[in-house]
């Protein structure tokens, strides 16, 4: 669905993504493993249009991608999450989930004088589809809340909500887990296996907790110094001797060793 | 003693004065204040914006005038208003296209657009100049007093006169209902709510599909119509020289900064704010003081704290005691 091409971005001399190749499944929920300063959320910037890579190809279906801004991609179905819960702090829940579809018809000067009934409709309908994304995520209780208030855990399932509120093809996440805790993240996990299976949407997240990517992930990309270094399931890629070295830390290897010595 | 005379003094020279010129001032501020918000810059042309806005309207004043169209009792100025204000959408989507939208794709840092709007200040200035000349031009018409002195004296009987200028009233009614316009824009309608967006959180926006060129051309849009209004309201109620509206940036960005930059409720109230300061400080309290005091200790001096020609120094000092005690403004604005 997704086809990654030879992308290198560079900052000046440092080398953030550096011949990144890889290809996303329809249906599948990919996971992007890699210490930090893999790569990974610049690879997802480039993805996502937020930043043009220095050279190679982005491919969607078939089509390339490649340095379409945001809003646009948006509208082809690539969303994507940060790191850090991103929010309109000053509008209620429910108002951050109405922003979302882009192109209503309140958005041209014309309609907002002169088709009030149109967008009244619309928003109605916007409304329920509002409502009915919170119920989903169980988060109803918090619709009137100012976006600004509510706690981080919170946030990242308003995050997950604005995905829901179009109809999303593939959706990046960048570190849905991180600092929220266990049970949320169950709670999360489940609502990301629910939409893959559901309404068929691709996942692409980034994480670094393993039962997580254990639990919901395959295959299992892994990114070290800007590169792909391998893909497979999360138990091929825990047996690579790469990514050992690179990520998941020698102590795992010694301790093999020493098993086998004992 | 004699509270009453004192009392329409205060009003005719003070109050008054100080509410038209606070309302121009937080139409004036409003502009900044959104240009702030959306586009994350504080615009030095502002003033010049307005200059231009309003040279548009006078000439078109002039026309009507030519062709014997008028408004009767009110301004014609009035009529012309919305000419003056596409006038001014256009070049301000002009310089956006040539100008601003070059350092957007570069995603300059706010103080290179501080720059570039400093050098479009020029440009503009040196435009209007060009076009109207740099002196002073009249173009009020129509009833000049809703209220003169000479009726309120002769209504009342009191020594004191009360004068209520058209232009004064036009000013308070305009500004009531452009802000009432304008906040049930930004809070009501899907546009005003993706300014809002936009202004809140870009990258959020930008992923949530809000097209940014077209939040941004509303916003220079709004803007037009803001500046050009409180351009045309402030020629009306004084009259028009390109110079004094250059000036007249100081104590709109006192105000946008003191209500807090990029609120616009904040906007307004600094308006007024800076106005009342101003106006207060530099009025000759002497005829007020003659009503409240003995005969006899009445006062030998004006009793004026600050000549007018400081008049500017006064929204610095307030601007300066506010950021003091509230460094984010009397409204939380917005802090880059």
């Amino acid at each position: 669905m997704i086809v990654v091409e030879d992308v290198h971005k560079h900052f000046g001399g440092f080398h953030a993504v550096d011949g990144a190749t890889l290809e996303i499944a329809k249906g599948s929920i990919t996971g992007l493993i890699g210490p930090n300063g893999a790569g990974k959320t610049t690879l997802f910037n480039v993805i996502a249009g937020v930043l043009p890579p220095t050279s190679g190809r982005v491919k969607m279906d078939g089509e390339d991608i490649t340095g379409l801004p945001p809003h646009t991609l948006f509208h082809k179905g690539l969303l994507r999450t940060f790191q850090i819960a991103h929010e309109f702090s000053s509008m209620t829940c429910r108002e951050n989930l109405m922003m979302v579809p882009g192109g209503q018809s309140g958005e041209t000067l014309w309609n907002t004088w002169f088709g009030r009934k149109r967008i009244a409709d619309e928003e109605r309908a916007l409304r329920a589809k509002a409502d009915e994304v919170m119920e989903f995520l169980t988060i109803e209780h918090i619709s009137d809340l100012k976006a600004g208030q509510i706690s981080g855990g919170q946030k990242k399932l308003l995050e997950l909500g604005r995905t829901m509120m179009v109809d999303a093809k593939i959706v990046f996440l960048d570190e849905v887990g991180a600092g929220v805790n266990r049970t949320l993240l169950y709670t999360i996990a489940d609502a990301i296996k629910r939409l893959n299976e559901e309404r068929g949407y691709t996942f692409v997240v980034i994480e670094h907790d393993m039962e997580f990517i254990g639990r919901l992930c395959d295959p299992v990309i892994c990114m070290a110094e800007g590169k792909v270094l391998a893909q497979g399931t999360l138990d091929e890629i825990k047996a690579n001797e790469q990514v050992i070295e690179a990520y998941l830390g020698t102590g795992l290897k010694n301790k093999d060793k020493l098993e086998a010595g004992a | 003693m004699d509270l009453l005379n004192a009392l329409v003094a205060l009003t005719n020279y003070v109050m008054i004065p100080a509410v038209a010129y606070g309302s121009q001032l937080a139409l004036g501020a409003l502009g900044v204040t959104m240009i702030y918000a959306v586009l994350r810059f504080s615009n030095f042309a502002h003033g010049d914006t307005m200059a231009f806005g309003t040279m548009v309207t006078i000439l078109v004043t002039w026309w009507m005038q030519s062709m014997g169209i008028n408004l009767g009792p009110l301004p014609t100025a009035l009529l012309a208003l919305p000419f003056g204000i596409l006038g001014c959408m256009a070049l301000l989507l002009f310089t956006d296209r040539v100008v601003y939208r070059f350092y957007r794709e570069q995603k300059a840092k706010p103080v290179i657009f501080v720059m570039v709007s400093l050098g479009v200040m020029f440009m503009m200035n040196g435009l209007v100049r060009f076009i109207i000349g740099p002196g002073d031009q009249r173009f009020s018409d129509g009833e000049r007093f809703i209220v003169s002195a000479r009726d309120f004296k002769a209504m009342t009987g009191l020594r004191e006169g009360l004068a209520f200028k058209t232009s004064q009233g036009i000013t308070i009614i305009t500004a009531v209902v452009v802000v009432a316009a304008l906040f049930w824009f930004l809070n009501r309608t899907r546009t005003g709510k993706s300014m809002r967006a936009y202004s809140d959180n870009e990258d959020l926006a930008l992923l949530s599909g809000i097209n940014p060129e077209r939040v941004v051309m509303y916003t220079w849009m709004i803007v037009a119509g803001l500046a050009t209004i409180a351009g045309v309201l402030y020629g009306l109620d004084k009259s028009f020289k390109p110079f004094t509206y250059f000036q007249l940036l100081l104590p709109i960005f006192a105000a946008a900064i003191v209500g807090g930059l990029g609120n616009p409720i904040g906007a307004i109230a600094g308006g007024f704010v800076i106005a009342f300061s101003e106006v207060s400080i530099t009025y000759a309290w002497k005829k007020i003081l003659r009503y409240l005091m003995p005969e006899n200790l009445e006062p030998d001096g004006l009793v004026q704290l600050l000549s007018t020609d400081y008049k500017f120094a006064v929204s610095f000092v307030i601007l300066l005691i506010v950021l003091l005690f509230k460094p984010t403004g009397l409204f939380k604005g917005k802090s880059v």
